[in-house]
């Protein structure tokens, strides 16, 4: 099945700051597409507007073919975000923290699903400790648990990788490779170097917000 | 439905508002110096007595304005406020920003009146009357909008949040305006009430007639004027804006 | 993930589908009922404080007045309210900003779940462990201030019925500062004007209960106003919780 998400002659401003113009965006199955960018750019807002979540914006996007504003719900049912915060409860249990998670996707209650997905992260054993006395790698562990738990094809990632130590990076990367091949598609910002592939593509948000070298 | 959609994006750019506000402001001015010249002199100096209150009724003539006003520019406040959330008009939050220190000044005079009303009447500055309850409450209401706008960082957000709450706040006015009358009738005050008067006789609601209308052109000319410098403001950095101040210097 | 990586790599390696909108409103309502009261139970001392709280309050009145037992009484209606009221606004600041600074809250946002929903199903929490505990504590507190007998079942229960739409008006306050890194003082700025007309029917309900009026006329406007809150409050929570996540 083809996904797809366009953006045409997206442009953001902020606080009369604009943050960029003009930007068209094609991404497809089977892509990574990775924001570049220095610090201020807009990497962030961007990931915010294409996810759905900041409507501020002028310009349009389609979700397959179809105007956002139109399909925003079958949008969000196709879409897995994770932003700069993991979105961790520390009071809760990683597996009480997947439950609500798995629950909010609209997916029925399914423990062998959160055991699985928890492990996937390595987190095998600490399903019962609560997040709080995790550490920080390991909370972000429980966020991306969701990649297996949640099964989306529209992956969209604010600084996945922080935190995690370079086995989980390279896990993550390899899972993220997984995830595009598969049919799925990525978009991430990352500090972290991305390996090349045919999968990946990149974006590069200028200061100020001229974009460069687009498509 | 293309024109009124071009019409309201028309309306929505700042620099066409620059422009014809510049036309219509002086009319404005101009009516409110005037009837509120007419108003004052006719209502405080040749209105007849209240054979209760004698001259002291006289306050109505500002206090009566100043709470219309007050309510008025609330409920203008909000009506911004949605034309901006909804068609993400821009000039609409100017005014609405510009509106609210405006609205609280009104609703200040409108208690301060009551209260030097109160002195002859009640024999004491603050009576718990009905009226000055609710202009209590509401200069609460202001003081509120007020902070909120005035504690976000990014200007985006504090205009949609202010234009929220404005509109919180004015669904909310009738239902406390009601309780408080409410709850007025039922602790049975003493006194007669600020505004709760017999029929007046026509010479003397014409005269506050007029002070209403000088009261409410005063209120848009002057939303104008300032509306129009916060898009200096706030443009400050547009074309437009870089031509004007290159014309007059 | 040491050790894991394979398993990371490896995957299932399925082919990922496009999905179909689909229901789960109920499971999400239920699991985040479930989740809100399960951090709070973890935390009991935040359930506890508001009660402590309108404990001491009450306990300040004779103090500062006058232990005249006449007295008291026939102020006590106003005070327990009054002293509920702010119970209730002391707990409001962490309603959403604990989910705001773990990130839980852009996470609410982007579910395919209607965020009104999401958000009435946080405000019961916030009702069930705070308004509902103050009204069934109010007539103990109206034993120490001397209301008179036949009017604490109407105490308890317009306070059960007034702390609710309390805490949807309140929640709004709580959107639009959660934010802010100093909300705090700002909710109170910013609700206590709208709480008015559900202070006035409340302790007017119970005033007229002691009086011996019969309070349903009170008691109906309180449900009518909870019925006006339920319908609008859950839009504003909404618009105000987009505005504070993104501006």
């Amino acid at each position: 099945m083809s996904l797809s998400l366009q953006a045409r002659k997206l442009a953001c401003e902020r606080d009369d700051r604009c943050l960029f113009e003009d930007l068209d965006l094609d991404i497809r199955a089977g892509e990574i597409v990775r924001i570049e960018g220095p610090n201020g750019s807009g990497k962030t807002t961007l990931l915010k507007i294409l996810s759905g979540q900041l409507a501020d914006y002028q310009g349009e996007l389609f979700w397959n073919g179809m105007a956002m504003r139109e399909s925003r719900q079958a949008f969000l049912e196709n879409l897995l975000y994770l932003g700069h915060a993991p979105g961790v409860k520390s009071a809760l249990t990683p597996l009480e923290n997947l439950t609500w998670y798995q629950a909010l996707a609209g997916d029925n209650d399914n423990e062998a699903a959160r055991l699985a997905a928890l492990e996937s992260v390595g987190l095998a054993g600490f399903e019962d400790v609560p997040a709080g006395q995790l550490s920080a790698g390991q909370q972000r562990r429980v966020a991306l648990a969701r990649l297996e738990l949640t099964p989306r094809p529209l992956w969209v990632l604010d600084e996945p990788f922080t935190a995690i130590d370079r086995d989980g990076v390279a896990a993550l990367e390899e899972r993220i490779i997984l995830h595009a091949r598969s049919g799925g598609c990525v978009l991430v910002t990352t500090h972290h170097e991305l390996r090349n592939t045919d999968e990946l593509r990149r974006v590069h948000l200028g200061t100020g917000g001229q974009p460069h070298g687009g498509f | 439905m293309g024109m009124i959609w071009s019409f309201i994006h028309k309306l929505g750019s700042p620099k066409w508002f620059y422009g014809i506000s510049a036309r219509l402001m002086p009319w404005f001015w101009v009516a409110a110096v005037a009837l509120i010249l007419v108003g004052s002199a006719w209502g405080l100096a040749f209105a007849p007595a209240d054979y209760q209150q004698g001259n002291s009724f006289r306050i109505i003539y500002v206090h009566v304005p100043a709470a219309f006003l007050a309510q008025s520019i609330f409920v203008s406040m909000a009506v911004a406020g949605l034309v901006y959330m909804v068609w993400k008009i821009k000039v609409a939050d100017m005014a609405a920003a510009m509106m609210a220190p405006l609205g609280a000044a009104m609703t200040f005079v409108s208690l301060f009146s009551g209260a030097v009303w109160g002195v002859p009447t009640w024999g004491t500055w603050w009576m718990w009357d009905a009226r000055l309850t609710s202009m209590l409450i509401l200069l609460f209401l202001y003081l509120g909008v007020i902070a909120l706008r005035g504690a976000f960082t990014s200007r985006d957000s504090a205009s949609r949040a202010a234009s929220v709450l404005a509109m919180v706040g004015v669904i909310n006015i009738p239902i406390i305006k009601y309780s408080v009358d409410w709850w007025y009738t039922l602790h049975q005050p003493a006194t007669f009430t600020i505004t709760g008067r017999a029929a007046m006789p026509m010479e003397m609601w014409a005269p506050l007639l007029i002070m209403v209308l000088g009261f409410y052109s005063f209120f848009i000319a002057l939303t104008l004027m300032r509306t129009r410098s916060e898009i200096l403001r706030r443009e400050s950095n547009k074309r437009w804006v870089r031509d004007l101040a290159g014309e007059t210097r | 993930m040491a050790g894991s990586e394979t398993q990371l790599t490896s995957g299932d390696g399925r082919s990922v589908s496009r999905r179909e909108p689909g229901g789960g409103l109920a499971v999400a309502l239920w699991a985040t009922l479930r989740r809100d009261l399960l951090l709070l139970m973890r935390r009991r001392s935040e359930v506890l404080n508001p009660l402590v709280f309108f404990a001491l309050v009450i306990t300040l009145f004779p103090i500062g007045i006058s232990p005249d037992p006449q007295l008291l009484a026939t102020i006590a209606p106003g005070l327990l309210w009054v002293a509920a009221l702010l119970a209730a606004l002391l707990s409001l600041d962490s309603l959403f900003r604990g989910d705001y600074d773990d990130g839980s809250l852009e996470q609410l946002l982007l579910t395919p779940q209607p965020l009104p929903m999401l958000a009435l199903a946080k405000v019961t929490v916030h009702w069930l462990l705070t308004g509902l505990p103050l009204a069934l504590m109010a007539p103990v507190l109206g034993i120490m201030l001397s209301l008179p007998a036949g009017s604490y079942l109407v105490l308890a229960f317009s306070l059960a019925l007034g702390t609710a739409s309390l805490s949807l008006i309140g929640a709004i306050g709580a959107a639009l500062t959660v934010g802010l890194s100093r909300g705090g003082v700002l909710i109170s700025l910013l609700v206590l004007p709208l709480y008015i007309p559900v202070l006035i029917f409340g302790a007017g309900a119970v005033q007229a209960a002691v009086v011996g009026d019969g309070a349903a006329a009170h008691l109906a406007i309180l449900g009518a106003l909870l019925a006006l809150s339920l319908m609008l409050a859950p839009w504003a929570i909404a618009a105000s919780l987009r505005i504070s996540i993104n501006g």
